[in-house]
């Protein structure tokens, strides 16, 4: 009987995992590279197929010192517990890993990039959609021997290169594989195109991360421009925060003026304040979120901010920066503006605006005339121009058949906060939180005005109920689910199904 | 013109005796099949072999001065009817396509070839698409093996065995005048590694010569009677004389080991996992050495009784490591003990899952239970394997479940299939709900969020017939889409043809991306680059009206959402009778981003004047709404938290990947959603008038602006 003893001798095993798109075979590739000009022996394989199409896929590597001609058997996929680096160039990658059981306290060195790409349904979502990441920054510190995690993105964005290249650099920082950073490196430079930038990824990949610096704040609270009676106004208006309003909702109530005065004028934050002071002489608890919504609300988006926000010199700035405009380049940027019937008429005088959208005759005239998609070339003279009258109009915005329906929006809105305020508090706060199902321009805000009209519709019901908050809640974030509004009606349903309650 | 390029590759065909080749699995076999002096290459393109065919495709001056012919067939029946040439002539051939799917197309020609068998060696290349990473249904070639005979390779998945599995298959074709599948998972044919090469072969008869000197053979023929001695001959001739091959030249493996109480019997392609799994287990090592006795299936059909018998006799038990279902072999090797009246235990799938893929995590806990069901002794000294169950029941991972999100592909950055679902979307807002049939191709991708378009997929090409049922009378119509690929590969007849003839009243959207792009971008027929080797530029319009096509609107840039959508509602509205035929045509984003880059990069080096657009979103004017998300999923496009503290929303931002396609203006437009959007031109190298002209402007803007701002009061936040 022949007897055979076993040599202990294991592969290091790799497990990269990526997205479609994001140079995870490149960073194989280089792996194997150096692992085989350094006399090792290297396989790599992988399960691309349509994953390639921007979707989550896996590379496996086994790399071993050579014996000779002998030939060793490495496996084709990572073994769960058996995987002695672990490469997720996405958080949720990373998570991902950890879930099939790649990432192991007695073995795993985790490498991860910190950066989210966003799933679609996290980015299609009405409001908010993202992910909390946390949860897999801890589980990755308790299942692996250690973590190394940082946004390789941003580090290899910052050399002009790609992800595989940073976390190239992190790899070898993290010593898992017996090759010097000169082995590293010289791989990348054989590897060819875009070596320098590569280098680069590289080096900031491999560096430790320099405790992270708090970066620069500008002075807030500061006035710029105004006349010296104007900057008085407006100090006074400060100071009035100050005086009359709990001092957590200061800060947001400086931000209300804020914003207030560079959307209008001093008048106008004055109201604002006014509006705000009554509720806080109902109910001083809803100071801070009346102080969010009700500065939200007065900003209306409307054309005439649309055309002020768009021909402001900080925004010429910021396009060039985000369009990495050089020396010797030009840059053209277009709008695309489609103005309707209704953002026409609202933009004109009440009663004239009024009068138009009455007549049909009126109506379809002005439709043929102006609503129709627009690209407006912002940054040309001519189309300048347009924008800055539009814009220009702010002077009159008080008097626009927009501004009263707006006001009379607000008006409704907060009388029944008001209703509320004093029996309900927590009812009022979240009366006032609705606000955030009216935003978008078009159909987009008249569907967000409906869906406030249905959650508020159901107040009779709820009204007296100890748990009418929580519902109001519940019925808000149904209405953010879906565009459709299809769990706001099973939430209605639900809520009509109600009988008077606890 | 294929995705990737493999002018380095092409290279690593011309080596010769004893250099060494490294590489994926895929271009070994190419390299093999040059080795074995083949004769004609066919195939039809389709992830895990499309490399196979985009190399030799790059490589056309190599197989011209071997005098080899290869052809992009138009599909896999084409690509199999191919093999007719062996039928008669001393000609190897290879062809290649992913399977089951593209098997269940070859079928019919498969068939044939079978029933009247080959003189030549006739070897198919099958990616079996089986497992992670796989886009098909789950199915086993192996049946189409049984049912046509044709002999069915399973190599072990390392390069030297690949390439000998390619030569022998060859031999083993022209011994039992058998045509031979080479089967191999996907894993197999991405795996890197590297074997000793030999030189390329000329084929031993040129095709030439075949055609000047044509011979023929009326009982080759499959027509009764030739047909019934065909099967006679099957059994009779063509089997033993492959199992007398198969021992001869010892193409399966058996690894003895001390421990020869028990013993596994396992598909070649399995052998490196349930190796690792022994490893684990304490009972192999990385170098191949085991202590349990393996016999290796290089050969999975036929089986040769004999030595499966000689194996398993004796032992405790023996355990069949066979992947996917049925299980064919674990049934034909419990025949043959019975027959052979051996007692031997035989454990397959009662310890192994029926269905799905054998991972190392699979594989491990079954050869551990065998191990302790047939020798508990040695059950008892088996090493604990490594494991992630103590992690994975921690209740932080468990919790991950709730976390991490799935990521299903979709389509790429500027894909320009994405704005006829945007349009297709805006149409179902107007018109309601439609069922929508889907087919075969990047398109497919719409089932996703953010679209969810596609009610079924029955098979490339056939995304129209899936809807021919429901052509009736209906408040409502049908609609079907179909790629370009799918159209030529099979739709033109089964899915055009169909609808003109039955009088279809549906709507056919036909998306035309120049290229079949979701296989890797190879040309077809409607490409419109010029191919050296191939005819393209056959615009699918004029195919439909050749056939009999009358309603028939093409839409050269499908990025105008607007134009696309009303295309949609009129097709969907008319009264005009017959099929309406929508081809949707705008260069696949992948291929014309590989062929534009370089050549801007280029141009703007030289100081010509180039003009690069770049999408953006004022995020001081987005509200969070996302509604343009919802119209595009595009990956450049996406949300971060607002700079605003009083915004509680994220809002829309795009990043430096944006290839400024236009999608998002079109459809913020289209469906008048928001001016958060803009266009950003960058002109690289203007003229001087060009930049006087804007500087004046820029300087009479600015003067405006700060005119305005310096009214305006500012307090900073």
């Amino acid at each position: 009987m022949l007897d055979v003893n076993l040599s202990a001798d294991r592969p290091i095993t790799l497990a990269i995992l990526a997205m479609g798109g994001q140079g995870g075979g490149v960073l194989a590739d280089w792996i194997v590279a150096m692992a085989e000009r350094e006399g090792w022996v290297a396989q790599a394989t992988s399960v691309p197929g349509v994953a390639q199409r921007t979707g989550a896929t896996i590379y496996y590597v086994e790399l071993i010192r050579r014996r000779g001609n002998a030939a060793p058997v490495l496996s084709l996929m990572p073994v769960p517990g058996d995987v002695d680096v672990v490469i997720a160039a996405e958080l949720m990658e990373a998570g991902r890993a950890i879930q099939r059981g790649l990432v192991t306290p007695d073995r795993t060195m985790m490498i991860a990039s910190t950066h989210r790409s966003l799933t679609i349904p996290e980015k299609a979502h009405p409001a908010d959609g993202i992910i909390d990441g946390r949860p897999v920054l801890e589980a990755m510190h308790f299942a692996a021997r250690q973590v190394i995690a940082r946004d390789m993105q941003a580090l290899a964005a910052a050399s002009g290169s790609m992800i595989s290249a940073s976390l190239f650099g992190a790899l070898a920082a993290s010593g898992a594989l017996p090759f010097s950073r000169e082995a590293f490196e010289a791989t990348i430079r054989e590897g060819g195109v875009g070596g320098a930038a590569s280098l680069a990824a590289f080096t900031a990949g491999f560096a430790t991360p320099a405790t992270s610096s708090e970066a620069v704040k500008t002075e807030t609270g500061t006035i710029l421009g105004g006349t010296p009676t104007q900057r008085a106004r407006l100090e006074s208006l400060l100071r009035r925060v100050d005086d009359e309003f709990p001092v957590e909702a200061r800060p947001m109530l400086r931000l209300g003026v804020a914003r207030l005065i560079d959307y209008q004028d001093l008048d106008y934050a004055g109201e604002y304040l006014d509006h705000v002071a009554a509720l806080v002489a109902l109910q001083p608890s809803l100071a801070s979120e009346a102080a969010r919504q009700i500065a939200l609300a007065m900003a209306y988006d409307d054309l005439i901010r649309v055309a002020d926000l768009k021909t402001r010199q900080g925004r010429f700035a910021r396009v060039a920066r985000e369009a990495e405009a050089q020396e010797r380049q030009l840059l053209d940027t277009t709008e695309f503006l489609h103005p309707r019937l209704a953002e026409i008429c609202a933009t004109l005088p009440a009663r004239l605006g009024k009068r138009i959208e009455a007549s049909p005759a009126m109506a379809r005239l002005l439709t043929a005339l102006f609503e129709k998609p627009r690209r407006v070339r912002s940054s040309r003279l001519t189309g300048f121009l347009q924008l800055y009258a539009v814009a220009g109009l702010r002077r009159w915005r008080r008097q626009l058949l927009r501004h009263e329906r707006e006001a009379d929006f607000l008006r409704n809105w907060l009388d029944l906060v008001a209703s509320e305020a004093p029996r309900d508090p927590a009812l009022a706060l979240e009366l006032l939180r609705c606000r955030r199902l009216v935003k978008g321009y078009s159909d987009t805000r008249q569907r967000g005005e409906g869906k406030f009209a249905r959650v508020t519709g159901a107040l009779p019901q709820l009204a007296g109920r100890k748990d009418a908050a929580d519902w109001l809640r519940r019925l808000r974030d149904a209405a953010l689910a879906d565009e459709a509004g299809k769990a706001l009606d099973g939430a209605l349903a639900t809520v009509a199904t109600l009988e008077d309650g606890p | 013109m294929a995705e990737r390029s493999f002018a380095r590759e092409v290279q690593d065909l011309r080596l010769g005796d004893g250099e060494e080749f490294r590489g994926e699995g895929i271009l070994a076999v190419t390299k093999a099949l040059l080795q074995s002096g083949v004769g004609y290459v066919g195939g039809y393109q389709g992830a895990p072999i499309s490399h196979l065919m985009d190399v030799l495709a790059d490589a056309q001056d190599i197989l011209a001065g071997l005098g080899v012919h290869f052809e992009t067939s138009a599909s896999e029946a084409a690509a199999a009817s191919m093999l007719a040439a062996s039928v008669m002539y001393p000609i190897r051939g290879a062809v290649t396509w992913k399977s089951t799917a593209g098997t269940n197309v070859a079928s019919d020609a498969l068939s044939n070839l079978a029933s009247g068998g080959v003189t030549g060696g006739a070897l198919i290349v099958i990616g079996e698409d089986y497992g992670e990473g796989s886009s098909i249904m789950q199915e086993r070639t192996h049946a189409f093996a049984m049912k046509s005979q044709i002999w069915l390779l399973d190599p072990r998945p390392n390069l030297p065995s690949i390439v000998q599995a390619v030569e022998e298959g060859f031999a083993l074709s022209e011994a039992s005048n058998t045509p031979v599948m080479l089967e191999l998972r996907i894993r197999a044919c991405h795996v890197h590694g590297s074997f000793i090469a030999k030189a390329n072969r000329k084929p031993a008869m040129a095709l030439a010569e075949a055609l000047e000197n044509p011979v023929r053979d009326t009982g080759r023929i499959v027509l009764p009677p030739a047909s019934f001695m065909h099967e006679k001959e099957k059994i009779e001739k063509r089997l033993p004389a492959a199992r007398r091959f198969i021992v001869e030249r010892g193409l399966n493996e058996t690894f003895p080991g001390d421990l020869d109480e028990i013993g596994i019997v396992l598909q070649g392609g399995l052998y490196n996992g349930v190796v690792r799994a022994l490893q684990g287990l304490g009972l192999a090592d990385v170098w191949g050495n085991t202590r349990v006795p393996l016999h290796v299936l290089n050969v999975t059909y036929p089986l040769v009784p004999e030595a499966l018998v000689a194996f398993c006799a004796g032992r405790k038990g023996v355990l069949v490591v066979e992947e996917g279902q049925p299980e064919f072999i674990e049934q034909a090797l419990a025949t043959e003990l019975r027959r052979a009246d051996v007692p031997t235990p035989l454990y397959g799938k009662a310890l192994l899952p029926m269905a799905g893929e054998y991972t190392a995590g699979v594989l491990s806990p079954a050869i551990r239970t065998f191990v302790e069901t047939v020798a508990p002794a040695l059950g008892r000294a088996l090493r604990t394997a490594p494991s992630p169950a103590a992690v994975l029941a921690d209740d932080r991972i468990k919790n991950l479940a709730r976390t991490v999100p799935a990521r299903p592909p979709s389509f790429c950055t500027g894909c320009p299939e994405r704005p006829i679902f945007s349009a297709m979307t805006l149409v179902q807002k107007e018109l309601g709900q439609h069922h929508i049939g889907a087919d075969i191709g990047c398109h497919l991708f719409a089932i996703n969020p953010p679209f969810e378009i596609g009610a079924t997929t029955m098979g490339y090409g056939l995304g129209p017939s899936s809807t021919a049922a429901l052509q009736v009378k209906a408040a409502k119509r049908p609609i079907a889409v179909m790629g370009d690929g799918g159209f030529w590969h099979n739709g033109l007849l089964n899915g055009i043809g169909n609808a003109v003839f039955n009088k279809h009243d549906g709507v056919v959207v036909v998306v035309d991306n120049y290229y079949s792009a979701a296989t890797g971008g190879q040309d077809l027929l409607s490409s419109r680059a010029d191919n050296k080797t191939r005819s393209t530029r056959h615009p699918i319009e004029a195919a439909i009206r050749g056939v009999g096509g009358k309603w028939v609107r093409t839409l050269q840039r499908t990025y105008d959402v607007a134009t696309m959508r009303d295309t949609l509602r009129e097709a969907l509205t008319t009264t005009a009778q017959g099929t309406k035929f929508i081809v949707a045509s705008s260069e696949c984003m992948l291929n014309r981003q590989r062929r534009e880059r370089p050549a801007f990069a280029a141009a703007v080096k030289r100081g010509e004047r180039r003009v690069r657009p770049r999408f953006g979103v004022d995020e001081d004017v987005c509200t969070g709404d996302h509604a343009c998300i919802r119209l595009s999923g595009c990956p450049s496009l996406s949300v971060k938290r607002s700079a605003d503290p009083l915004r509680e929303d994220p809002v829309a931002t795009i990043d430096q990947s944006c290839v400024g396609c236009g999608n998002c203006g079109e459809v913020a437009e289209a469906a008048v959603l928001c001016p958060s959007f803009y266009r950003a031109d960058l002109v690289h190298n203007p003229s001087r008038f060009e930049v006087w002209w804007a500087g004046t402007q820029a300087r009479i803007i600015r003067w405006l602006q700060m005119r305005r701002e310096r009214r305006h009061m500012v307090l900073t936040t």
